[in-house]
């Protein structure tokens, strides 16, 4: 049966079984490939998407269940990579191999959304789901305070 | 250039410590290679289009070390350009114009530093004679600026791009001939440039190997034996083959003979794969699968055995001895104490975050690859020889990888990519899940140490010996299990003996961040502190004694008298920049008055590695229940004369003490030969939550810069477990942190 997809405010009618992992979907189907696999157990959080304005791990989500939820990947979090934590991102050239990279951003946005000026104990528990093999955490961290600082709160579509 | 990999190569199988490597000692004839130099060129390089756009050529493989910035702007710098301007690109696998294209031993800098300046300063020559022809005037009167040349008696000035067509047609100068700058006048290196591919990373944009997406792709996955080498005796391939989206099922006979001793990249494993219209399908199928294996003699092998093999070779003689001067036995026995003690680490795996994988397409008998090799031509050759083809008929397209640290020096990945490509009339992509990732890694292998030292009534060091027992057959240590004779703290203490000996074992294993140091400094600079609390001395003032006394030449050779800016023997330790390091980050963590409370404490260390000096100091505190805190880290760093790209290199120094804190809670264990660990749940990494507080400083040295890929790693170990001492009087003997009782909080 097909299935109705709202991603990055595009709506979109796949033919996929409902226990299809919504990052596959997402990778191999609507080849969208910024959310990344990692663990496939939600343990890495590299395929951090938003749901609804949350935090999700696609990975672990079966796209039969989100068809009724916005979906906002890497892709769609701004037009221009303007929003405020990609651009702390840059300003503080926190990647190393950025393969975790969109993940956090995704996090750090849901985070932001809810909490607009997150305390360390904040991001402690908003992104210590969030893996960077690299050890890029301290930048995170700064990258999330200087985009709180930058007044404009996440604002997911 | 051959020589070169081979020598890495050599070293990163064998050798721990030190890196001796005769690349480091002249990194442009090295760069170049003996006996086949490969002409760089400054048109290979650089492009330069009409409207004064720079593209250069980034030669290196980028798995996040940021070779794709570090060699480009080393260009640029001596071309004269705006950093702005210039667009990097990455080069396809082509080591006859590029050079030397791997990414590993924290090599690129050493070995990039001198030629890719070079290739920069001899484009800019091109430049300057280009428009002194254009105007009829001399060369000497000729200067560039921000990409333009300069004519200052007559005012006239043409822009690179307006010089562009010319220069690159006449021959270029010989890149020994060519006049370098002041580094005062450094615009570009020195300063920090932001990743080339950030704005991609940040924009979620394809890059990664993971990412290579082809017109009719297919998808790959491949299910191998719970047991090293296990090989295929029967299998429901009918059944699997039918199952929805499965396009092929092929049974893949591999190449590997289990023995004592297993070499690096040893030959393609044994197992079933599966080509599917998607990578779910393939691995929808996978779980489908019903394998009658032959498990073969690694069955038998289990960590259990291997400590209880261990603890019987540390009690009878050393099988080889590395390293011996004056008489360690006598002298111990005329010390006035004796200190003894077995330090024990792990198995570990890489667990870079994108699992490995490759792409390939086989095509009218010609082969297409997309590959995240940090050590491609390798892959290459491997391909080549395991597909029957000829390395002319390969194309590589170097990939951006999800993370390296070793691990993607080694191409088995790519192999079976090739090899199923080989037998589908399609491009394929193959990807490892997490699990086959930690399952078949080449693992960074445990160890076990035997040590024995003595302290005079003073409280020196009158003798050490120490016996590595390692894994291997007579001859070889395993890749990533042997140490180089001249390991710290070899030619210091009085009487010294390094002695090894090994046990067999059937695995793969490898080189992971910092190979052998991630381990012996661990060792040695636990071993170190042991000592001074027992002579009842300041730990960095016994070390500091210790590297005032040499005692003995180095087995790898004197170093050269050091010259003024590009000094040639840096490949053995030098004591004044080893203490220098250490001297900076006691001053920078007020190592002098740090407070001793209970639960609380800090600790040092210090390693010489891949041509770096580091020193850390580790501040933790423990818990009631034995939870460890790391809240800061001060780190001191001697990599020579430049910082390349700053905000970058403090970054990789990050990254080298948090992974070095992961290391001390992983560990592989077998069971029946079995790996008991399969995800990031036991074999974790660290999290945002435990990351410390870290402060990076420069010691800036008159040497040429060098690497820093691997060596922030090593002290990072050492530094915490100190602490942990000083916080609750208990020694770490034993990693990972869990078998001592210990638990990250």
């Amino acid at each position: 049966m097909p299935l109705k997809l709202t991603v990055n405010d595009v709506v979109t009618t796949l033919d996929v079984p409902p226990d299809m992992p919504l990052l596959w979907v997402l990778r191999d189907i609507l080849n969208l490939k910024g959310a990344k696999f990692g663990c496939g157990m939600g343990l890495c959080g590299a395929c951090t998407i938003l749901v609804g304005g949350h935090a999700v791990r696609s990975c672990m989500t079966h796209v039969g269940s989100v068809a009724d939820e916005p979906i906002t990947t890497i892709e769609g979090l701004s037009p221009d990579g303007q929003h405020p934590v990609q651009v702390a991102w840059a300003a503080l050239d926190v990647p190393q191999c950025g393969y975790c990279q969109a993940g956090q951003i995704m996090s750090a946005a849901a985070l932001l959304e809810r909490t607009p000026h997150p305390t360390d104990a904040d991001i402690d528990a908003a992104m210590s789901g969030n893996l960077c093999r690299c050890g890029t955490y301290i930048r995170i961290r700064q990258a999330i305070h200087e985009a709180a600082e930058a007044g404009a709160a996440a604002r997911p579509k | 250039m051959r020589l070169n990999r081979r020598l890495f190569l050599q070293l990163t199988t064998l050798a721990g410590g030190g890196f001796a490597l005769d690349l480091y000692r002249s990194p442009l004839a090295a760069a170049q290679g003996p006996g086949t130099p490969p002409d760089l060129t400054p048109q290979a390089f650089i492009h330069i289009a009409p409207d004064g756009v720079v593209t250069i050529m980034a030669r290196a493989s980028e798995s996040g070390q940021g070779m794709r910035n570090m060699l480009p702007m080393l260009i640029a710098e001596e071309l004269d350009v705006d950093w702005k301007n210039v667009r990097v690109q990455q080069a396809e696998l082509n080591e006859k114009i590029y050079g030397p294209q791997f990414s590993g031993g924290s090599a690129n800098t050493p070995m990039g530093w001198e030629p890719m300046r070079r290739v920069g300063a001899a484009g800019r020559q091109l430049l300057i004679t280009a428009a002194a022809q254009t105007w009829g005037v001399p060369e000497t009167e000729c200067t560039t600026q921000s990409g333009r040349v300069l004519h200052a008696a007559s005012g006239r000035l043409l822009s690179y791009g307006e010089l562009a067509d010319k220069a690159a047609a006449l021959h270029p100068p010989a890149l020994s001939s060519v006049k370098l700058k002041d580094p005062m006048d450094y615009r570009i290196i020195g300063h920090s440039q932001t990743g080339v591919d950030t704005h991609a990373i940040v924009t979620g944009k394809p890059l990664y190997g993971i990412d290579v997406e082809l017109p009719g792709m297919l998808y790959a996955a491949i299910e191998k034996a719970p047991v090293f080498a296990g090989k295929v005796k029967s299998a429901n391939i009918d059944q699997v083959k039918a199952l929805p989206g499965v396009r092929q099922v092929l049974v893949i006979d591999g190449g590997i003979t289990p023995a004592a001793y297993t070499p690096w990249e040893p030959g393609m494993e044994p197992g079933i794969a599966i080509v599917a219209d998607t990578w779910w399908q393939a691995q929808q199928a996978r779980k489908q699968l019903k394998v009658d294996w032959d498990l073969g003699p690694a069955a038998a092998q289990s960590t259990e055995g291997f400590r209880k093999r261990a603890e019987e070779l540390l009690q009878v003689p050393p099988a080889n001895t590395l390293r011996k001067y004056g008489d360690p036995d006598a002298a111990l026995k005329s010390s006035a104490k004796v200190v003894e003690a077995t330090y024990q680490y792990p198995f570990i795996a890489h667990v870079t975050l994108e699992p490995q994988g490759a792409t390939a397409h086989w095509k009218d008998g010609k082969l297409e690859m997309w590959s995240t090799s940090t050590l491609p031509v390798d892959g290459r050759g491997l391909v080549a020889r395991t597909l029957g083809i000829q390395e002319s008929e390969i194309t590589t397209h170097m990939v951006r990888a999800g993370g390296s640290f070793g691990r993607r020096l080694q191409n088995d990945y790519l192999v079976e990519a090739a090899w199923i490509a080989k037998r589908v009339d399609a491009p394929v992509k193959l990807l490892w899940s997490r699990e086959d990732d930690i399952a078949h890694d080449p693992f960074r292998p445990g160890g076990y140490h035997g040590l024995k030292a003595g302290l005079d009534v003073q409280g020196k060091v009158t003798a050490w010996r120490q016996h590595l027992v390692t894994f291997g057959d007579e001859k070889n240590s395993t890749s990533g299990g042997g140490i180089e004779q001249d390991t710290y703290p070899a030619g210091f203490p009085p009487a010294y003996a390094l002695y090894t000996s090994a046990q067999p074992l059937s695995l793969r294993t490898g080189a992971l961040r910092a190979p052998g140091d991630n381990a012996y400094c661990w060792v040695a600079q636990s071993f170190l502190d042991e000592l001074a609390h027992v002579a009842g001395r300041d730990p960095l003032e016994f070390q500091l004694e210790l590297l005032s006394n040499k005692q003995a030449p180095w087995s790898a050779g004197e170093h050269d008298a050091v010259g003024d800016h590009e000094p040639t023997g840096q490949s053995v330790l030098i004591p004044e920049r080893y203490k220098g390091v250490l001297e900076l980050v006691a001053e920078k963590s007020g190592w002098a008055h740090r407070s001793k409370t209970p639960g609380r404490g800090m600790g040092i260390a210090a390693w010489f590695c891949h041509l770096g000096y580091f020193a850390e100091v580790a501040d933790v505190s423990v818990d009631a229940q034995n939870r460890v805190t790391v809240h800061e880290v001060w780190v001191a760093g001697d990599i020579g004369s430049q910082i390349i790209n700053p905000a970058a290199a403090e970054s990789l120094a990050f990254g080298g003490i948090v992974e070095g804190m992961s290391h001390m809670g992983q560990e592989i264990t077998l069971v029946d030969g079995k790996i008991q660990q399969s995800n990031f749940h036991n074999h974790p990494v660290m999290r945002m939550k435990q990351a410390p507080k870290i402060e990076v400083y420069w010691r800036k040295t008159e040497y040429a810069p060098t690497g820093l890929g691997e060596p922030t790693l090593p002290p990072t170990l050492p530094a915490v477990s100190n602490a942990i001492f000083a916080a609750t009087g208990k020694r770490i003997r034993t990693l990972p942190l869990q078998r001592s009782g210990f638990s990250w909080a």
